[in-house]
């Protein structure tokens, strides 16, 4: 069954075509795919989430904080390899989920989104009234490296363009397995009813806490990523229409299948960019617009319109 | 024989409302015994306190001499306390296969993992064979959903029995099922009960189904036990009579005969 699985096969030679389409892509464009690899592994998170009923308005506390802490250790700490930070993004990450995650996981529906954006906001406010980190306008990342090797400047989009891709479908082939797996299961039958979850002798508590754990981390991969290669951080990051947008993408993508996410990031940036490139002043009625019509035409998402696909080749 | 069971002056208020009060109940080892009472009465109360849903205002529970009083549903299921619900409780958007996957591994106790597939050649076998044990393989790639109410009370029974329960509470097995199709589907339970040698309890209103399965029966009224006898010794009992039974539907069976 895992040898011979389609979508396991499909991401790995997804991988090697984004590889080596990045001889060829224009920058633009390869920033565009980088951000929208970043911003889905945020969306993914949220999916998860989604499948267990819960919906975050508050990913981009994590997005934030993964942000700040690639600018924070390179600027403030002296660490400029990428790995490095990359791991400290997720153990900082893992802590702060870990403590809101036991308050979060008593949690349902709306209190729950509200107090997932509560949360995020309070970082928002912190960073706006921190100068050290540059106030409202945050701070550019230092130069970074990767196991010693300092890439030039000019090539550091590309750079981080390929680490994108390893990290994101490599994340992806995880999670693959993971929706099927017994713990995936767990968060749809909480969604379906959570009675019978507790009666079939499995805490919904111990397993959204951990969903959220896991949510918390993707984001954090997905903020440490953006800031490398925008090269900058600010405190909109955590602002709530940020955690709103990735909401937005998880139902433009919709959550049947872990691909839909990014591939709905993916057509999100490219909405966005040409939006204000038609519109710079109305953008947003653009996008709004798009998602009213994936809203009332296509309600599970841009995956949808996939046809059905066969028992056992599902997420 | 040995108590598998034991509750001691449980009762459980809501505010002013007493629901059950001073419930002493023993059921032993592979016994199978009938719970009647009206609506209200304080038969599914009694099950929820059991079962750690609802914690009782007072009194205690026993599992095998083990005080279970308090726990939660998910701790008392680990003991082999099992249940099925009036309404069935299902997980409404995944199929029948994936139901019973789900409360196969659950139930099993081994940690939920996150990598290997939940459906393998060897799990599906498993959860196929369940199915068919209660004769409703037949529906096990359609969605709950759109399943009948009958089947759906069966699958409810079969997810709560895959965890080998020493002891089944079963909460109006019966309930919205058709009339004819009632004995079939507790024929099929109290085989797979039988087979599993597990004690069982279960609340129901038709007295021919009661007649026919129980052994032993406990009556409720507004939170109290009228009655806890023997099967025809309860149901002769004047105040189930009077209360529950109701003299005049209560035909001898001389007199069913001249109406049919």
């Amino acid at each position: 069954m895992l040898t011979h699985d389609k979508t396991s096969r499909n991401l790995w030679l997804a991988m090697g075509g984004l590889l080596v389409l990045a001889t060829v892509l224009p920058n633009w464009l390869s920033f565009i795919t980088t951000i929208a690899l970043s911003k889905g592994l945020v969306v993914l998170g949220l999916v998860l989430l989604m499948r267990t009923g819960l919906v975050s308005f508050g990913q981009g506390l994590y997005y934030c904080l993964g942000g700040y802490v690639v600018g924070i250790s390179g600027s403030h700490w002296g660490i400029t390899d990428v790995a490095l930070m990359l791991a400290i993004s997720i153990c900082v990450a893992l802590v702060v989920s870990a403590l809101l995650g036991l308050l979060l996981c008593r949690y349902r529906e709306i209190f729950f989104a509200m107090l997932t954006m509560a949360f995020s906001m309070i970082l928002y406010g912190v960073l706006v009234k921190s100068e050290i980190f540059g106030s409202t306008d945050g701070f550019n990342i230092a130069q970074v490296s990767l196991f010693g090797w300092s890439p030039a400047v000019e090539n550091l989009g590309l750079c981080v363009y390929l680490l994108t891709v390893v990290i994101s479908i490599s994340i992806l082939q995880l999670l693959h397995r993971y929706v099927r797996s017994p713990f995936g299961y767990a968060g749809e039958a909480i969604r379906e009813n959570e009675i019978r979850v507790e009666y079939l002798g499995v805490s919904p508590k111990q397993v959204i806490f951990l969903k959220y754990v896991i949510a918390a981390v993707l984001a954090s991969i997905g903020g440490a990523l953006t800031a490398l290669v925008s090269g900058h951080v600010d405190p909109e990051m955590a602002f709530w229409t940020t955690s709103g947008e990735f909401v937005f993408i998880a139902l433009l993508g919709g959550t049947a299948h872990v691909v839909a996410p990014l591939i709905g990031a993916f057509i999100f940036e490219i909405i966005r960019t040409f939006a204000f490139d038609l519109a710079p002043n109305s953008w947003q009625m653009i996008l709004g617009g798009a998602l009213l019509l994936i809203i009332l035409f296509l309600p599970k998402g841009l995956w949808s319109l996939l046809p059905a696909r066969k028992e056992g080749d599902q997420s | 024989m040995t108590a598998i069971l034991q509750t001691r002056g449980l009762t459980k208020s809501f505010g002013a409302v007493t629901a059950a009060a001073n419930i002493n109940v023993v059921v032993n080892e592979g016994e199978i015994v009938g719970v009647i009472g009206s609506n209200g009465a304080g038969k599914t109360t009694f099950i929820n306190m059991v079962t750690g849903y609802l914690k009782p205002t007072e009194g205690e529970v026993l599992f095998r001499g083990k005080n279970i009083t308090g726990l939660s549903p998910r701790h008392v299921t680990r003991f082999g306390v099992c249940r099925s619900f009036q309404v069935a409780q299902l997980f409404p958007e995944l199929t029948m296969t994936e139901n019973m996957l789900i409360a196969c591994r659950m139930l099993s106790g081994k940690r939920l993992t996150g990598f290997a597939p939940l459906k393998t050649k060897e799990s599906l076998q498993v959860a196929k064979n369940e199915l068919d044990s209660y004769g409703i393989g037949g529906y096990a790639d359609a969605v709950v959903a759109t399943l009948p109410q009958g089947v759906r009370k069966l699958l409810d029974i079969a997810m709560a029995m895959v965890g080998n329960p020493a002891l089944l509470l079963l909460d109006e097995p019966t309930s919205g099922v058709a009339i004819d199709e009632k004995f079939g589907l507790m024929d099929t339970v109290m085989d797979a009960v039988a087979r599993s040698g597990a004690a069982s309890l279960f609340i129901e209103h038709d007295m021919e189904i009661i007649g026919r399965y129980a052994t032993r029966v406990i009556a409720f009224y507004d939170g109290h036990i009228i009655a806890d006898a023997p099967t025809a010794e309860a149901l002769a009992h004047p105040d189930v009579l009077q209360y529950i039974v109701g003299t005049q539907l209560h035909r001898q069976p001389a007199e069913s005969h001249d109406h049919a």
